[in-house]
C-alpha cells in the first residue's frame, strides 16, 4: 500500500522524526488559509501515489496566500500520470543548508533490507547512480541483527551530513530504520532530507509503501487506503472480496484463477490483437458465487465488449465455475459474448452445465488461444 | 530419480485439522504420496482421515520418520510454522500459505541460510513439488502430470498447471515440477532449481516459467550461461502489465523500468534459452527437443 506523501509524514511524527509544518487542503481557499497560518513562505505539493510530479508542475514555492491560492487551483486542476490531484500540501517554508538522498527498501535480489544514502538529494537517484555511481552508497542491513553503528557511520557519510549536525542525522536514521521495521515497510525514502541552518535534520518529503501482506497487524493503517471514487470498478471489487481487479484500458473483460494464468491471459489477447479491461484473479477453489459476481462486476461497468473466463482447475471445480456464469447470466441481462474455456478438475460436467444453459451469448471454448480469439473476434 | 521429493518422502501436513490442510492431505495420499502425519498444537491423539495428528512437529517427526513438512496453516502462524518445522531438522519444508508478511519471510529466511540449518525451504505462496507417479506435496493436480524428462520450475501455480498439461497432452512428462512461489521472498528460487535439474540425471530439458517483477529470471539468465548444459525453455508472463499495477502476486509488478517481461525474455534469449510467447508455443518448443 503506497502511502500519499502527507501520510508518510504523519508516520514520521509517530516515529519521532522531524517534519515541516504543514496543512492539507482540498480547495484553493483552505490552502490559502493555511499559508495565512504557515507562510509566508510556503510550498504547495500535489498528493498523488506516484513519483515525477515535480516536473508535472506539481510542486510550487509562494511567497503570500494570494499566490497559493492560484498556485492550489492549479495544482488540483492536474492529472499526474492518471493520478487526479484532489489534495494539496501547504507546507511551512525550511532553510535548506544541504539535501540529501535517504532510503530503505525491501532488496529483493538479494533477499535483505537495503539503505541507499547519497550527498545528491532532490534527485532522481537511479540518474545519480547510473551517472556518478560513487555517489551513492548502498548498505545492506541483515534483518536479524538490525542497523549496526558501522552501518549508520557509512550511511551518514554517504548522506554527506556535515560533522557538527552528525548527531541529529544518527538519530533521524535510527528512527527511520525502526519505522521500516515496526511499520512493516517495503519502501521508506526521503528525497531530500535537509540539513536546515540551524543545523537541525528534517524530512522535507516522503515516500512510504506498506506490505500489504502485513496490514493485519497494523489495523490503524486502513485510514491510509486510497479511498478512490466511491464508485469506482476497484472499491466494488473489493467490497465483493474479489481484491485482486486491476482496472486496464481495454474493451475485454478478464476472469481466471491464479495470478500466473490471468497474466497469461492479458498476454494472450494482446497477442491476437485485442486489449483486456481489467485482471482478475478470482483465486484458488473459487465458487459459484465468486464467478457470478465476479462477472456482474464487470458487466456493470459497460466498457467490456466480450469477456474472456479462462479457468484451470486444480482446487477449482469447473462445475462450480459453470454454475456461476449461468448464475449470472440469470441475474442480470446480457448483451455482450462470454467465452468461457474451463480445463482441469471436473470439466466437463462444467461444460455440460454451460452447454444446458443455451444461453445466446455464452461460448465455450477447449483452448486458452481459441478463447482469446472467440472474444477479440467478438470486439470487432 | 526426481529432485527434492521421491517414493521416500514422508509428508507431515502442518495444519492438518483445517478444512485446506485436510482436502489436499486427502489429495496427496490419494495420488500415492506417504502423508504420515499432522500437526495442529492441542489436536494431538486425533486422527484425520486414518493419518494420526501430533501437537508438535518435533513428536510427528520422532513417531512418525516424517522428512518432509507441508504447511497449510494461516498467515499469521506460517512463519512459527516453517521456524518450528527447522527446528526439527526437517530436510524439506514446503510452505503453500499465501499472505505471509514479507519482513518474517526476510527473518526467516536470513535465519535458514545463515543458521546453518538443515532445512531447505520451499515458498510460500507456492503450490509444490511433484514427482510424477511418485510424490506430490502441495497442491499441484495430479492429473495434469505424467513422468517423463522435463524439469519444470515455475513463480506461478494454475500457469503451471495449464503448461504442464499441455506437455502431458503431448505426450511429454516431467521429471519434477517445482512451483518456488510468486511471494518477493521465497526459500528456494530459479537457480537452486536449476542446479538440482542440471544434476538429475533424470532431467533432459529445462523449462522455466517467470513473470514481471524483482530480478529473478535475470540472475537465472547469468546462471544459465555459466552452468546449465542442458537445454532450456522458458516463458514470462506479464507482457502487457502496466507498471506500478501489482498483478494479483505480491511479487508481481513492474516497478518503473525494472522486472519487465522483455527484459527478463531478453536476458534469457541472450544466453540461448528459447522463449516461447505463449504456453502452447512453450510445449511446441520443448516437442521440438525430445
Amino acid at each position: 500500500m503506497d502511502l500519499l506523501e502527507y501520510q508518510g509524514k504523519e508516520l514520521f511524527r509517530r516515529w519521532g522524526l522531524a517534519v515541516p509544518e504543514g496543512q492539507v487542503a482540498g480547495n484553493p481557499e483552505a490552502a490559502a488559509m493555511a499559508a495565512r497560518a504557515l507562510g509566508p513562505v510556503v510550498a504547495v505539493k500535489a498528493q498523488v501515489r506516484i513519483g515525477g510530479r515535480g516536473k508535472a508542475g506539481g510542486v510550487k514555492v509562494v511567497s503570500t496566500p494570494e499566490d497559493a491560492h492560484s498556485a492550489a487551483e492549479s495544482i488540483l486542476a492536474l492529472t499526474i500520470k492518471d493520478h487526479p490531484v484532489r489534495e494539496v500540501l501547504i507546507e511551512a517554508g525550511v532553510d535548506i543548508a544541504s539535501e540529501s538522498y535517504f532510503s530503505i527498501l525491501l532488496d529483493r535480489a538479494a533477499r535483505t533490507h537495503l539503505v541507499i544514502a547519497s550527498a545528491r538529494g532532490g534527485m532522481d537517484i537511479e540518474a545519480v547512480a547510473a551517472e556518478t555511481p560513487e555517489q551513492v552508497v548502498r548498505t545492506p542491513v541483515d534483518p536479524l541483527m538490525g542497523l549496526q553503528n558501522f552501518q549508520l557511520a557509512r550511511i551518514l557519510t554517504g548522506l554527506g551530513i556535515p560533522k557538527e549536525s552528525r548527531k541529529q542525522g544518527a538519530d533521524a536514521v535510527r528512527r527511520l530504520y525502526r519505522l521500516y521495521t515496526e511499520a512493516e515497510a517495503t519502501l521508506v525514502e526521503v528525497n531530500p532530507l535537509v540539513v536546515t541552518g540551524d543545523g537541525e535534520v528534517i524530512a522535507l518529503d516522503s515516500k512510504v509503501s506498506i506490505d500489504d501482506s502485513a496490514l493485519f497487524r497494523h489495523p490503524d493503517f486502513a485510514a491510509y487506503a486510497a479511498p478512490g471514487t466511491p464508485d469506482s470498478q476497484e472499491s466494488k471489487a473489493a467490497e465483493q472480496g474479489l481484491s485482486t481487479f486491476v482496472k486496464l484500458d481495454g474493451d475485454i473483460g478478464i476472469i481466471g484463477n491464479g495470478a500466473g494464468l490471468v497474466i497469461s491471459t492479458l498476454d494472450l489477447v494482446d497477442l491476437v490483437g485485442g486489449r483486456a479491461a481489467n485482471f482478475l484473479d478470482v483465486g484458488g477453489g473459487a465458487d459459484a458465487e465468486v464467478l457470478s459476481n465476479a462477472l456482474q462486476l464487470i458487466l456493470a461497468d459497460g466498457r467490456a465488449k466480450a469477456v474472456l473466463v479462462n479457468i484451470f482447475g486444480g482446487i477449482t471445480r469447473c462445475d462450480l465455475v459453470a454454475k456461476g456464469v449461468v448464475d449470472a447470466l440469470g441475474a442480470v441481462e446480457v448483451r455482450i459474448p462470454i467465452v468461457v474455456r474451463l480445463a482441469g478438475t471436473n470439466a466437463e460436467a462444467g461444460l455440460s452445465i454451460l452447454n444446458q444453459a443455451g444461453h445466446p451469448m455464452l461460448f465455450p471454448v477447449g483452448t486458452m488461444i481459441q478463447g482469446a480469439e472467440k472474444a477479440v473476434e467478438a470486439t470487432r | 530419480m526426481a529432485i527434492f521429493v521421491d517414493r521416500d518422502t514422508r509428508v507431515v501436513v502442518q495444519g492438518l485439522t483445517g478444512e485446506q490442510g485436510r482436502f489436499h492431505a486427502a489429495r496427496m495420499a490419494e495420488y500415492g504420496t506417504r502423508v504420515v502425519a499432522g500437526v495442529t498444537p492441542g489436536k494431538g491423539g486425533q486422527q484425520v482421515d486414518k493419518v494420526p495428528v501430533f501437537d508438535s512437529v518435533e513428536e510427528a517427526v520422532s513417531g512418525t520418520g516424517a522428512n518432509a513438512a507441508v504447511i497449510f496453516v494461516p498467515a499469521a502462524h506460517a512463519t512459527d510454522a516453517i521456524l518450528e518445522a527447522a527446528a526439527s531438522a526437517v530436510p524439506l519444508i514446503i510452505c503453500v500459505t499465501e499472505g505471509v508478511p514479507v519482513h518474517d519471510m526476510a527473518r526467516v529466511y536470513t535465519h535458514l541460510s545463515c543458521g546453518g540449518s538443515a532445512s531447505r525451504l520451499i515458498g510460500p505462496n507456492c503450490p509444490g513439488v511433484i514427482a510424477p507417479g511418485r510424490s506430490n506435496v502441495g497442491i499441484i493436480p495430479g492429473s495434469v502430470a505424467s513422468p517423463g524428462p522435463v524439469g519444470l520450475v515455475s513463480r506461478s501455480g494454475t500457469l503451471t498447471y495449464q503448461i504442464m498439461d499441455e506437455l502431458t497432452s503431448m505426450g511429454i512428462g516431467q521429471s519434477t515440477t517445482v512451483g518456488i512461489g510468486g511471494d518477493p521472498i521465497v526459500g528456494t528460487d530459479f537457480i537452486d532449481c536449476l542446479t538440482r535439474f542440471e544434476q538429475d540425471p533424470e532431467t533432459e530439458i529445462v523449462v522455466l516459467i517467470g513473470e514481471i517483477g524483482g530480478e529473478d529470471e535475470e540472475k537465472a539468465a547469468a546462471f544459465i550461461a555459466g552452468n546449465v548444459s542442458k537445454p532450456v525453455v522458458a516463458y514470462i508472463a506479464g507482457f502487457t502489465a502496466p507498471p506500478g499495477k501489482r498483478m494479483g502476486h505480491a511479487g508481481a509488478i513492474v516497478s518503473g523500468s525494472r522486472g519487465t517481461a522483455a527484459a527478463k525474455a531478453a536476458a534469457l534469449e541472450a544466453v540461448g534459452v528459447r522463449v516461447g510467447r505463449n504456453p502452447s508455443e512453450v510445449a511446441g518448443l520443448v516437442a521440438a527437443l525430445t
